[in-house]
């Protein structure tokens, strides 16, 4: 099976320069991704087969391609098998969607010999077993994902985007470079195995923690790393985008599990104080972002953030359990993150997809320049409100069940006996049910304004349904949302061999339970039935629907708008998209971005009209990387008077260094 | 079993016909303090009657989805509604949302009325939406947060499990649940959409929140959307009582009697709660809609501080 694994992506790989060749041809499209289809559709049976497989086989396999004393080393475990299923998931139903959204690609060759390249990225670095092939495939899936960004270079906006993403990914991956040598330490064996089996001392293993969360960290798009992440993934291409969104951001969580749950050995207790306190504000941060965008994709792509956050903070629970040897809570905890990773995967994909039909038939990233695409786009709009929904973690759809199985290992965390816990788990409890509340604000917003109303833009007026390839592809999602949401119990169990791998035990199998119910700990403590809310609520509403229609009064007529007896036909008096976030805007953004809001009135006797402009400040990026930029320019600005020297000057330099050197050799 | 069954079925009936007659109840109660006559208690019932039997206008730019909202918030309200222990806490399918579960539910419910009032594209029910999540997500946090301190202090989030907790004697009196009452009445009164919040009189065009998502909604549909606040309401009041004054009601498997007196201590229950909420409302003005997030922000931090005090120390 590992063969066959690796056979599918070197067919991934290959595809890569086909591609080149294929975008001239005028099918090209089509074969590039309905042969990635194929491939994923292959890669995610073997993962599965792997992942629901009750002997829980650990495969393995060497190649001799890289280090010529190493070679490179592979190995299909649970939680290799988890990741590559999320992947391959998010692959196929991005290469199905581009079936239908590739066709209208204005210059193919540019994405074409990437895309392939980017899939086989991604399953590579869930498939290494050794830092060099890991670090490798990491750097694969990042340039090929950084060409995507910047397939569309002539505008501006894209070419800046790539600059800052390839910087943040050269970063990300010199921490990670270092976490690997830390580990190897000073044997040099880089294969996982002897890494696992080398215990480095704790001060050095927080360091590897610290490098592991600067490096992941960075793709994953924890807050403060995030400033690359919404101004990438929304460049891309849409399925790019998706995938990038969807599912890269989850290969980042593998780097980070793969390390500090795996690799390091017994976690440190105050290691999970500083993985939440960075989730927390991620969390909620990531979700005010969103809310003060109008691009569609961008407000997707923050909510991402949004979504790291959540499983950060799962992660960082199970941290602080597996320290306190309480492995049972730990299993909870984790499940709980992996479940929200795969749920993170299903809808943000379907959202970012359906953000693509919508650009592809309007032209139209801008909500306040869509509008009533219900009327023009139903079954897309059908999608997209069931992601929208499944993002908001409403029940009974997916995003609420991972939630609520966070919250459930919140709720045991007094437990813990470490003060600094106690005091910053309830703020981060906090933090998420806040960032919950803001994400159904957010996608209120989001679907609102692009889907429903009145159009506001001709294009909005004119749109077309998506194609059937694109529309198969939401909907598959938007089932998986529903399934995973009433069948919760069945994901759960799926995950109990990852989770007894990373932390030693794993939730109380849930398949035997009646009705399909989800019992965390134990039936008095909590429960839920995804199942039964959603039957429950079918059956009150169709009971509800039918007594009136048959006993009280089934007639309708159609008559224009009341609107409290203003009704004015112009679409422009509708909310627009920062009109509806103002009140938010208001309460949070005064303080989190320094908004402002300032009535610019012309001067007397001018025609113009008056104007109110919002200012706004992002913190990060105002308080972290301007200062930095700013460091960096001083220096450069300094240094640069030795370019120009004369060369008896350069000579000095170069024997004061060489004498330097050697005083150096000789002290040590 | 077939008690359980009935007792479920009971509850769900019971919650449907006595959420009118509270609403009906605080009106009659609010008009007397103002020494009006006010209308007569069953007024809701007839209202509802009278909705229900009359054509719907729909407005001609509004979805599939408009007309599907109403069932979608009646529906996820009253199963909400149907779950929290009201007479007695042996419900047959408590377990199956637990009360995290059920204020998402009503979540639910509130994302959907927010999106029908941008649905149709005129600008109240825009304002309306704006305004309704803006408190959502301030009100939403704090509920949860005060369901943390609850549920750490019974060791459970299911609803029955809490009600049984609170009955007992292992609670005494804690200020972490003193505090947790509190916010969780800020709360309700913010999440019902009453003064000083919101006014479920008033037509006056820029104060309205709820009734501007609202405004497009005619006949049955807007009978559902009434009846299901009356529920909501209704719903809260029962959440109070069951987690708060938790006594008379009947516990699991209880006989027929023990629940006649549930019945009657609910019933009890919800006169004063009633009668306390008119009291306070015609007791106060109504706020500007941006003092709304300072009153809703000392709910969230009265639940937190409960919450602290919960993980400080056990006995707080």
């Amino acid at each position: 099976m590992m063969a066959a694994a690796l056979m599918s992506v070197a067919v991934l790989l290959a595809l890569a320069p086909a591609g080149i060749a294929l975008s001239m041809h005028r099918r090209g499209s089509v074969i590039v991704y309905g042969a990635s289809l194929v491939v994923s559709l292959t890669l995610l049976v073997i993962a599965l087969l792997n992942l629901l497989d009750p002997a829980h086989p650990i495969l393995r396999a060497t190649l001799p391609v890289g280090l010529p004393w190493l070679g490179a080393h592979f190995r299909l475990d649970p939680l290799s098998a988890f990741f590559l299923t999320v992947v391959n998931l998010g692959g196929s139903a991005a290469s199905l969607f581009a079936l239908g959204y590739g066709a209208h690609e204005r210059s193919p060759g540019r994405v074409l010999p990437f895309y392939p390249a980017y899939l086989a990225g991604m399953s590579l670095v869930v498939l290494a077993d050794d830092a060099f092939s890991f670090l490798v495939a990491w750097e694969f899936m990042s340039l090929s994902s950084w060409a995507l960004v910047v397939s569309h270079h002539r505008e501006a906006e894209n070419v800046r985007a790539g600059y800052v993403y390839l910087l943040m990914a050269s970063f990300g991956t010199l921490a990670l470079l270092l976490a690997f040598g830390v580990l190897a330490g000073g044997t040099g064996h880089y294969d996982f195995e002897s890494i696992r089996a080398a215990r480095p001392s704790a001060a050095l293993a927080s360091l590897v923690l610290m490098l592991a969360l600067l490096g992941a960290g960075s793709k994953a798009g924890l807050v403060p790393l995030h400033v690359w992440l919404p101004l990438a993934h929304p460049a891309a291409p849409s399925h790019v985008s998706g995938l990038m969104s969807g599912v890269m951001t989850k290969v980042a969580v593998y780097g980070f599990v793969r390390i500090v749950f795996d690799l390091l050995g017994p976690p440190e207790w105050w290691w999970s104080i500083v993985v939440l306190a960075i989730a927390g504000p991620t969390a909620t941060m990531g979700v005010l972002y969103a809310l003060m965008q109008r691009d569609i994709k961008r407000v997707l792509a923050y909510s991402t953030i949004e979504n790291i956050g959540i499983v950060f903070t799962g992660l960082g629970l199970a941290l602080a359990f597996k320290a306190e040897t309480m492995d049972w809570v730990a299993a909870l905890a984790f499940t709980a993150a992996l479940l929200h990773i795969f749920n993170h995967a299903t809808f943000k994909s379907l959202l970012f997809l359906g953000a693509g039909s919508v650009l592809n038939a309007t032209g139209e990233r801008d909500m306040e320049k869509l509008g009533g695409l219900i009327h023009r786009m139903p079954q897309t709009a059908f999608a997209m409100l069931i992601g929208c929904v499944a993002i908001s973690a409403l029940p009974p759809f997916n995003g609420f069940v991972s939630e609520w199985l966070t919250f459930q290992a919140i709720l045991l965390s007094p437990a813990l006996p470490s003060w600094g816990l106690k005091l910053i788990i309830p703020a981060v409890g906090g933090l998420l049910a806040l960032a919950a509340a803001l994400a159904a604000a957010c996608f209120v917003k989001l679907y609102g304004i692009s889907f429903l109303g009145r159009a506001r833009t001709d294009a909005a007026a004119g749109a077309a349904e998506t194609d059937r390839y694109s529309l198969t592809a939401l909907f598959v999602l938007a089932a998986l949302c529903l399934i995973a949401g009433i069948f919760p119990g069945l994901f759960i169990d799926a995950l109990a061999p990852v989770s007894k791998a990373m932390v030693g035990n794993s939730m109380p199998h849930q398949a035997g339970l009646e009705w399909l119910t989800i019992v965390p700990i134990a039936e008095s403590r909590s429960s839920y039935n995804g199942l039964l809310v959603f039957a429950f609520v079918l059956l009150s509403g169709s009971i509800a629907a039918l007594a009136i229609h048959r006993l009280a009064s089934d007639r309708l007529r159609r008559a224009p708008f009341w609107d409290c007896g203003f009704p004015d036909p112009s679409p422009t008096i509708q909310y627009s998209a920062s009109g509806f976030s103002q009140p938010i805007r208001r309460v949070f953004g005064t303080v989190m971005f320094r908004a402002r809001e300032i009535g610019e009135m012309p001067p007397p006797g001018s025609a113009l009209p008056a104007r109110l402009v919002v200012e706004m400040q992002d913190p990060v990026w105002e308080t972290l990387y301007a200062p930095i930029a700013k460091g960096i320019a001083f220096a450069t600005e300094r240094i640069n008077i030795l370019q120009f020297l004369t060369i008896r000057r350069y000579l000095a330099l170069v024997f004061v260094a060489l004498v330097l050197l050697l005083l150096v050799l000789a002290i040590w | 079993m077939v008690l359980d069954l009935i007792s479920q079925g009971g509850q769900m009936l019971l919650v449907l016909l006595l959420a009118p007659l509270l609403t009906g109840f605080i009106r009659k109660l609010k008009a007397l303090l103002l020494r009006r006559r006010g209308p007569p208690l069953l007024q809701p019932y007839r209202d509802l009657i009278r909705l229900m039997r009359k054509d719907v206008v729909l407005a001609e730019s509004a979805s599939w989805l408009f007309r599907v909202i109403p069932y979608i918030i009646f529906a996820g309200t009253w199963v909400a509604a149907s779950l929290v222990p009201t007479f007695g806490s042996g419900l047959m399918f408590s377990w199956s949302a637990d009360l995290i579960a059920i204020i998402a539910l009503l979540g639910s419910a509130r994302f959907f009325q927010a999106l029908a009032g941008l649905d149709v594209g005129t600008s109240f029910g825009g304002i309306g939406s704006s305004r309704e999540v803006m408190i959502a997500s301030l009100a939403e946090p704090a509920i949860l947060i005060t369901v943390f301190a609850v549920a750490m202090i019974a060791g459970s989030t299911q609803l029955s499990t809490i009600a049984e907790f609170m009955e007992s004697s292992a609670v005494g009196l804690r200020v972490s649940l003193g505090l947790a009452l509190f916010a969780l009445i800020i709360v309700a009164i913010a999440e019902n959409g009453r003064i000083p919040i919101d006014n479920p009189a008033t037509h006056l065009e820029l104060t309205m929140v709820h009734e501007a998502m609202v405004l497009e909604y005619s006949g049955r549909h807007l009978a559902l959307i009434e009846l299901s606040s009356y529920l909501k309401l209704l719903l809260y009041v029962s959440l109070i009582a069951c987690m708060f004054l938790p006594w008379g009601a009947a516990a699991a498997h209880a006989s027929v009697p023990a629940l006649a007196l549930g019945a009657v201590a609910y019933v009890v229950k919800l006169a004063a709660c009633g009668c306390l909420l008119a009291i306070f409302e015609t007791s106060i003005a109504k706020m500007r809609v941006f003092r709304i997030p300072e009153f809703l922000g000392a709910a969230l931090m009265l639940a937190l501080l409960a919450t602290l005090l919960r993980f400080v120390s056990g006995s707080l």
